[in-house]
């Protein structure tokens, strides 16, 4: 085999969530008074140009959390054995691999052809100069850069964008038919109400918001083969590839903490039920908990696990398992710290749920314990969860970010937004600046959080009816 | 929106208030702008000024102009010449056989039993006012004995109404050498000292002991103590007796640890109320330097002032070549210090502190790498001089080179890396040369750096310039300069090492190493990446694994790291002070010295012990020779590199020259405060521009809040 | 009254001790005395023998919970817990890893956070609540819709852009204010404009829009309802009985927070280089000063119980409807 699998704690978890939250869709699907907020939520333009968004970030986060190792070429064809690399790549890496392999020596500008740094080259003659050399890999395949580049880089863009273009209009044309047959309305007719935005669900924003999203795609794939379309790193990689492959850690952060934490949540669940002393330990367990805080008890987590994995070397046997055990117990301890609000809300919900009619006649059919809270009330408490995990996931994305500056974020290998913000920070000074990582990390993360913000206000919205019609 | 306006106006007349031309950005009071002030940064607190217990170069930029050791290193002459300080003239070692007879000057090491050095002090040099030395009409002490009801108000040593002072006699020196054993104060330098100053092992056993009755609590007087090896002769004078021959004990006679330090002090601070407000001696030091502290809060700014009892010294007459036209010696003959105050204030972050530097907020800086092309220029001769932005701010640029070593270490003890068979070697001396400290030092450093050949900087005898200087195993001498040897010469070691393309060739299993380190900040990420790169360039698989410092250190002690990074800042400028980083013996793994690598080659260590205790000369150059030769062949380092060090100084601060080993430059340093006014009002005029857009800005984006509601008013209520 | 602050403070007392226990286990299992030792001797010249003295001078050469070769009460009280981690509940918080006392740098760094925390905090409700009031006055007009689009905007940029952004326009390049440092008085003003700035920017959007859920949540009661059936103007409405009745989750809110001010920013401090208590608990995480971040996981523990039970009290003095139970 060219490859071996390699499934990552995170990734397992990754695809655990997304079942988890296919089969909610399935059930809420059936379920009129879960149904109705989301069909709500999908009316809204807002929220569904938001949705294409994150999409595109999840297909990106989803790609790269499908890893392997590659096999080494053999040093003797004979035996037959396959050694495998000790680096572990995704799928992502394999799209990307110009990106990942085209490494300059140190800074350089967005669509740079020579380097941010002077340096010191021997001439042939012998003698030393101080200049800015050209890039290995950037802009290399232009004769003079200063005439050609401008005209090279629109050509470009153009010719990315037609092609853009013209995937957009064949996947929508895709999408309007498929649309056309279920509804049984011709496809001119369909088109015509989508364009108008006769529609029930905005199908006009989403095409457009796609539309836009290819062509960006589009663009930057086509221009990111000649130069670095966000400059390099401090040590020459691609800022652009480093901004991409951020977007898993992002969304890793964002979406398992939630999903971690879940057990420790249930315990929510056993207090609204069992009441009683089940609910003191478990209120006591929560206050003492959320009375540290956060920071601090994130710092000494991550500390500890670092202790325990500089003591056990032989657990952690490659960079990747490392960096994605830390990555894990960040999620954990960051659920940890924001699980008390989750636990409430389940003990408050589960309080409601246990007096109505259908648990208490389970009750008195005499269903055991286990068979109530399985059967009748995580289930209805599910949607809770999901409630929870949009409205919180902007929040964690940009914590992250934080943590990494005070120094238990992520492990400093891992490729993630707050590691670049804190590594472009420290080259504010430089004159003139290199702005190009505060730049990316500042758009991609921009851009997340912000679809996930204006998404999650308009879940809000539509499951807290109070607010919504004033 | 009255209000709002009414703020913003408030506002700027506060920030405005009462300085006029004065800029608004300037951080320090209106009161110090023409005084003769030097200013100075600090990132960290210093953990300790006790000159017992400091060994780290931020608490030694204080401690060094507190404390006055009996030599010093002369400020312009290099080589670094010892010349007296508060000695009245250099002490000379008397050599005396195992029966205490004096030998003559010239006898081999062997015979040597003991060495006896007696060091002079001037008389009249008298300690800075505190209040440890305050007496009252009768002679006794007058805070030695505090109530609590002194101790109520006090909060600062600058508390204290009463000072007191005295003259320096030899005693105080005997003292602080007994109290590097002093059980409560874990000097760094006992276990080394210990072995050399007679008795001083057994001293330390004694303090354990005498600590635990109950009449030494707190304070352990140690003057009832006597030591064998040290001892005061007269008023002035003291002598130290060594165990065999030792000449490298002179240079420890300029560093702190042997400062003195009066029992008054020492009494003083031991009280148990004042430990209680943070008052020691590790934190207000008590010294004769020309400085004082006078105001220690480490998490804003320390203060040095002038101390008003200095006993004088003068600026010195001659230097090395060139100083003269450097006009460092346009104040020779001038009674020092100049300045009257240094204020150092926090400043953790390198960004801040630099655009404070360029804006004429401090006095002199170093240069990031980060800011280096905006400061730096690299001529077309490979000069380095200041940019022209520089230049016209009138900012200098001063360099040199560390007498240090920083490298990447392997442990001997491992059994992939380490050890002296040939495959072992192969293997080092194959990352030896993949591991591209030219491209290191171009990267990271810009430049400011050389590629070590060795384990000796340049400055230090023993250090060999050109072709006779370099290591064959890395490099090829080409046209006059040293070249990096192919990475196929690496890949063909590695494949004699048994790992053709970075595989066992025994199992196929590709080769994984692991990097050990401590680095763990955003900015070692791209170093860490490098690295890696470079082990790639041999198909070799570097593991790097971050722990914490502490746990690094456990690691290094226990002798589990396999690679790692390490470096050494001379303590002196002698050969001895790096090669014992090899000296097998020193192994830290074993005996918990300074040999990380736990390196250990009975050739090498017999050649060390002969060399130690050489005066400089060609024998000694020789031996060194030859024991370079050993170990570049067993390559236990990758030698990594010698900082140069880069220091930009701005137009009004004089008399700058680095110094490697001294400490005690501030009292040379002059500053010219009128012009620093000057430029500082020149530099920095606030932009207002931008506020003003933005409240405009503000003001439009309310604009259609208010013609809404004046039409919603207008309207009736719905 | 009392008896029920008396029966809450009652109640704060097993959660402090499990505070206690939860941090004692996580810095001792990760930070052993020997880390602890080494710490306080440096790096040149330490030898294992140097760490086992120091451990014996200081009283971290005894077991960790249990004493087994102590007799009597001394099996308990002969360790480090019960040395170190219960004189905690005394407000004892010990010395550092450079040897300073812990409580007396507590009580200094105290008052930098609170000159940056204070103003940040009451600035930062004041221009929320105002803006809130402008949102809520014209709900549902497209001043609310994009107001709300520019808060969410505003939320969605992380905090370290705006730190960064500031420090760079206002103190580079514009020679507004000094780039970082601290000092008391009417001198130190200058240093706290700008910290005290991005901070309520930093705050603004989320601020605004959680204020705005509440005057929104008024509006749809019945005395609004009546208020504006005796004819009262829009404007009356919202800026006397709205205003005041919101005033109660907003005050409510902020009082959770009050004792927690002291513990100070940790991110805006140690950009700026305020001495406070924030900067001193990012530089102990950083230099793994255990002995500091203990003291201040108890001390923020203890800080965010009073501010619990503060709330509690100040619902009862705002709303006389609710009663103690």
């Amino acid at each position: 085999m060219p490859f071996q699998p390699v499934i990552l704690w995170t990734d397992a978890l990754i695809f655990l969530l997304l079942a988890l939250v296919i089969a909610f869709i399935l059930i809420a699907r059936r379920r009129e008074h879960l149904r109705a907020p989301w069909r709500e939520v999908m009316r809204s333009k807002m929220a569904m140009g938001c949705l294409v968004v994150l999409l595109a970030y999840f297909t990106l986060g989803l790609l790269d959390s499908l890893h392997f190792r590659p096999a080494l070429p053999s040093a003797d064809a004979s035996n037959g054995r396959v050694d495998y690399s000790t680096e572990v790549l995704s799928v992502l890496d394999l799209a990307a691999a110009p990106l990942r392999s085209r490494v300059e020596k140190t800074y350089s500008a967005p669509f740079a052809a020579y380097s941010y740094a002077r340096e010191t080259v021997t001439r042939l003659d012998g003698t030393q100069v101080r200049e800015f050399p050209r890039l290995q890999f950037g802009g290399a395949h232009l004769q003079d850069p200063a005439a050609e580049r401008g005209r090279d880089i629109l050509l470009r863009s153009l010719r990315a964008l037609l092609v853009g273009g013209i995937i957009w209009l064949l996947s929508g044309a895709l999408l309007v038919a498929l649309l056309a047959r279920r509804a049984n309305t011709p496809f001119r007719l369909m088109l015509a109400n989508i364009m108008r935005g006769r529609t029930a669900i905005p199908w006009h924003v989403m095409l457009y918001t796609s539309g836009a999203m290819m062509l960006l795609a589009a663009w930057c794939v086509a221009l990111s083969g000649a130069y670095h379309i966000l400059g390099t790193g401090k040590v020459g990689q691609d800022v652009f590839y480093e901004a991409i492959k951020s977007i898993r850690t992002g969304l890793v952060i964002g979406t398992l903490t939630t999903l971690v934490t879940l057990p420790f949540a249930m315990l929510g669940v056993l207090a609204g039920y069992f009441r009683g002393w089940v609910d003191d330990v478990v209120q006591y367990v929560y206050t003492t908990l959320n009375s540290i805080p956060d920071v601090l008890l994130i710092a000494a987590a991550i500390l500890m696990l670092q202790v325990y994995m500089a003591n056990h070397p032989d657990q952690f046997d490659t960079i990747a398992l490392r960096a994605d055990v830390r990555l894990l117990f960040l999620c954990l301890i960051l659920g940890i710290t924001s699980w008390t609000g989750l636990a409430r809300l389940l003990r408050g919900e589960t309080l409601k749920l246990r007096e109505m009619d259908y648990v208490q006649a389970a009750v008195a059919l005499g269903a055991g314990h286990a068979a109530i809270i399985r059967r009748h009330l995580i289930p209805n408490v599910m949607h809770i969860v999901l409630i929870t995990m949009v409205l919180s996931f902007s929040g964690l994305v940009l914590a992250e970010a934080v943590l990494s500056y005070v120094g238990v974020g992520v492990d400093p290998s891992t490729m993630s937004w707050g590691n670049m913000i804190n590594s472009a920070r420290l080259e504010m000074a430089r004159e003139p600046m290199v702005w190009w990582l505060l730049l990316a990390a500042f758009v991609f993360m921009f851009t997340l959080v912000l679809a996930a913000n204006l998404f999650s206000d308009k879940v809000r919205d539509a499951f807290d009816p109070r607010l919504r019609k004033l | 929106m009255k209000f709002r306006l009414h703020f913003v106006l408030c506002l700027c007349a506060a920030l405005a208030g009462g300085c006029g031309e004065r800029p608004w950005n300037n951080p320090y009071p209106a009161a110090d702008d023409a005084q003769n002030i030097l200013y100075s940064s600090f990132e960290q607190r210093p953990k300790h000024l006790d000159p017992a217990q400091s060994y780290v170069e931020n608490e030694y930029a204080l401690i060094a102009q507190i404390y006055e050791p009996p030599l010093q290193y002369h400020y312009l002459k290099r080589p670094y010449t010892l010349i007296p300080l508060t000695a009245a003239h250099m002490p000379k070692a008397v050599y005396l056989d195992r029966d205490n007879r004096p030998l003559p000057g010239n006898a081999a090491p062997e015979r040597i039993a003991y060495s006896v050095y007696d060091i002079t002090i001037r008389p009249g040099i008298r300690y800075q006012p505190h209040p440890a030395f305050a007496q009252d009409a009768s002679g006794a002490y007058l805070y030695h004995a505090l109530s609590a009801a002194q101790l109520g108000d006090i909060r600062t040593l600058a508390d204290f109404p009463q000072q007191g002072a005295r003259e320096l006699v030899a005693a105080d020196y005997v003292y602080q050498i007994k109290r590097l054993a002093h059980p409560g104060l874990h000097s760094p330098i006992f276990g080394l000292m210990s072995e050399y100053i007679v008795g001083l092992k057994q001293y330390g056993e004694l303090l354990s002991r005498a600590a635990k009755e109950p009449g030494n609590r707190p304070y352990l007087d140690l003057d009832r103590y006597p030591l064998e090896g040290v001892t005061a002769l007269d008023r002035y004078t003291y002598r130290i007796k060594l165990h065999g021959k030792y000449p490298q004990l002179l240079y420890w006679l300029a560093m702190p640890f042997f400062a003195p330090v009066p029992h008054e002090a020492d009494r003083f601070y031991s009280q148990p109320g004042l430990i209680e407000k943070n008052i020691t001696l590790d934190w207000y030091p008590a010294g004769t330097g020309p400085y004082m502290l006078t105001e220690n809060n480490p998490s804003q700014r320390m203060v040095l002032e002038r101390n008003p009892s200095f006993h004088g010294e003068t600026y010195p007459e001659e230097g090395e070549p060139g100083d003269r036209e450097r006009g460092l010696l346009d104040d020779a003959g001038k009674p020092l210090p100049f300045i009257d105050k240094v204020v150092y204030s926090l400043e953790k972050e390198s960004i801040p502190y630099w655009n404070k530097f360029l804006q004429g907020y401090y006095d002199a800086s170093g240069i990031s790498s980060d800011s280096f092309d905006q400061a730096v220029r690299v001529t077309t001769q490979g000069d380095a001089t200041v940019s022209e932005a520089m230049q016209e701010k009138g900012i200098r640029l001063l360099t040199s080179i560390g007498a240090d070593i920083s490298y990447i270490g392997f442990n001997m003890l491992d059994p992939v890396v380490g050890g002296l068979s040939e495959r072992a070697r192969k293997l080092r001396q194959a990352i030896s040369i993949a591991v591209d400290y030219e491209e290191f030092i171009s990267i990271f450093l810009n430049g400011r750096g050389i590629p070590a050949q060795g384990i000796i900087p340049p400055g230090i005898f023993g250090y060999v310039e050109g072709e006779a200087g370099v290591n064959p195993h890395v490099y090829d001498w080409v046209n006059g300069r040293p070249q990096r040897k192919a990475i196929e010469t690496a890949r063909r070691l590695l494949a004699e090492a048994g790992y053709p393309d970075g595989r066992d060739a025994r199992t196929g299993k590709p080769l994984l190493l692991h990097f050990d380190t401590a680095l763990r900040g955003p900015d070692d990420k791209a170093y860490l990446d490098w690295l890696r790169k470079q082990f790639q360039k041999l198909d070799l698989q570097l593991d790097i694994r971050n722990t914490d410092f502490n746990r690094f250190q456990e690691k290094m002690l226990k002798g589990s790291a396999q690679i790692w990074q390490w470096g050494w800042n001379a303590d002196y400028p002698d050969p001895e002070n790096f090669m014992f980083l090899l000296y097998g013996p020193n192994a830290k793994a074993v005996k918990n010295g300074e040999n990380a690598a736990n390196y250990d080659n009975p050739e090498f260590n017999k050649l060390f012990e002969r060399m130690k205790n050489m005066d400089n000369g060609p024998e000694r150059q020789a031996i060194i020779h030859q024991m370079m030769d050993i170990a570049r062949r067993d390559a236990p380092l990758l030698w990594g590199l010698h900082r140069k060090k880069f220091g930009l100084y701005h137009a009004w601060y004089k008399n700058a020259k680095p110094n490697e080993m001294a400490n005690n430059e501030l009292k040379y340093v002059r500053i010219d405060a009128e012009l620093r006014s000057r430029k500082r009002a020149e530099w920095n005029q606030p932009v207002l521009t931008p506020l003003f857009i933005i409240g405009a800005l503000l003001l439009a984006g309310l604009l259609p809040a208010v013609l809404r509601y004046l039409r919603k008013e207008r309207s009736p209520a719905p | 009254m009392i008896a029920y602050i008396i029966r809450r403070t009652l109640y704060a007392i097993p959660i402090l001790i499990g505070v206690n226990l939860l941090t004692f286990v996580l810095f001792f299992v990760v930070n052993s005395p020997d880390d602890i030792a080494r710490a306080h001797l440096g790096v040149k010249h330490v030898t294992q023998d140097a760490i086992e003295k120091w451990k014996a001078e200081r009283g971290y050469d005894k077991p960790l919970i249990i004493n087994e070769r102590a007799a009597g009460v001394e099996k308990i009280t002969g360790t480090i817990f019960f040395e170190k981690s219960l004189a905690l509940f005394a407000f004892e918080f010990g010395r550092s890893d450079d040897g300073r006392s812990i409580g007396q740098e507590i009580s200094t760094r105290m008052w930098p956070s609170l000159a940056i925390a204070v103003p940040t905090l009451i600035i930062g409700i004041g221009v929320a609540v105002s803006f809130a009031l402008l949102l809520a006055f014209f709900r549902g007009s497209y001043i609310d819709l994009w107001g709300v689009v520019i808060c969410i905007i505003m939320m969605s940029v992380s905090g370290l852009f705006y730190i960064i952004g500031g420090q760079y326009l206002v103190g580079k390049l514009w020679h507004l204010v000094p780039i970082s440092g601290y000092d008391v008085g009417v001198h130190g003003f200058k240093f706290i404009v700008l910290p005290v700035v991005i901070g309520v920017i930093g705050g603004l959007g989320a601020g605004i829009r959680l204020y705005r859920t509440f005057f929104l949540e008024e509006l749809g009661k019945d005395y609004v309802r009546t208020a504006r059936a005796k004819g009262l103007s829009e404007s009356r409405v919202l800026f006397t009985h709205v205003l005041k009745n919101a005033m109660i989750p907003i005050l409510t809110g902020v009082v959770v927070i009050l004792p927690t001010l002291f513990m100070g920013s940790l991110i805006l401090e140690s950009f700026f280089g305020i001495p406070g208590l924030g900067s001193y608990t990012i530089d102990a995480i950083q230099a793994q000063d255990f002995a500091v971040v203990r003291a201040m996981v108890f001390l923020g523990s203890v800080l965010y119980i009073l501010g619990l039970l503060l709330t509690d009290i100040s619902y009862t003095l705002v709303d006389p409807r609710v009663r103690l139970a």
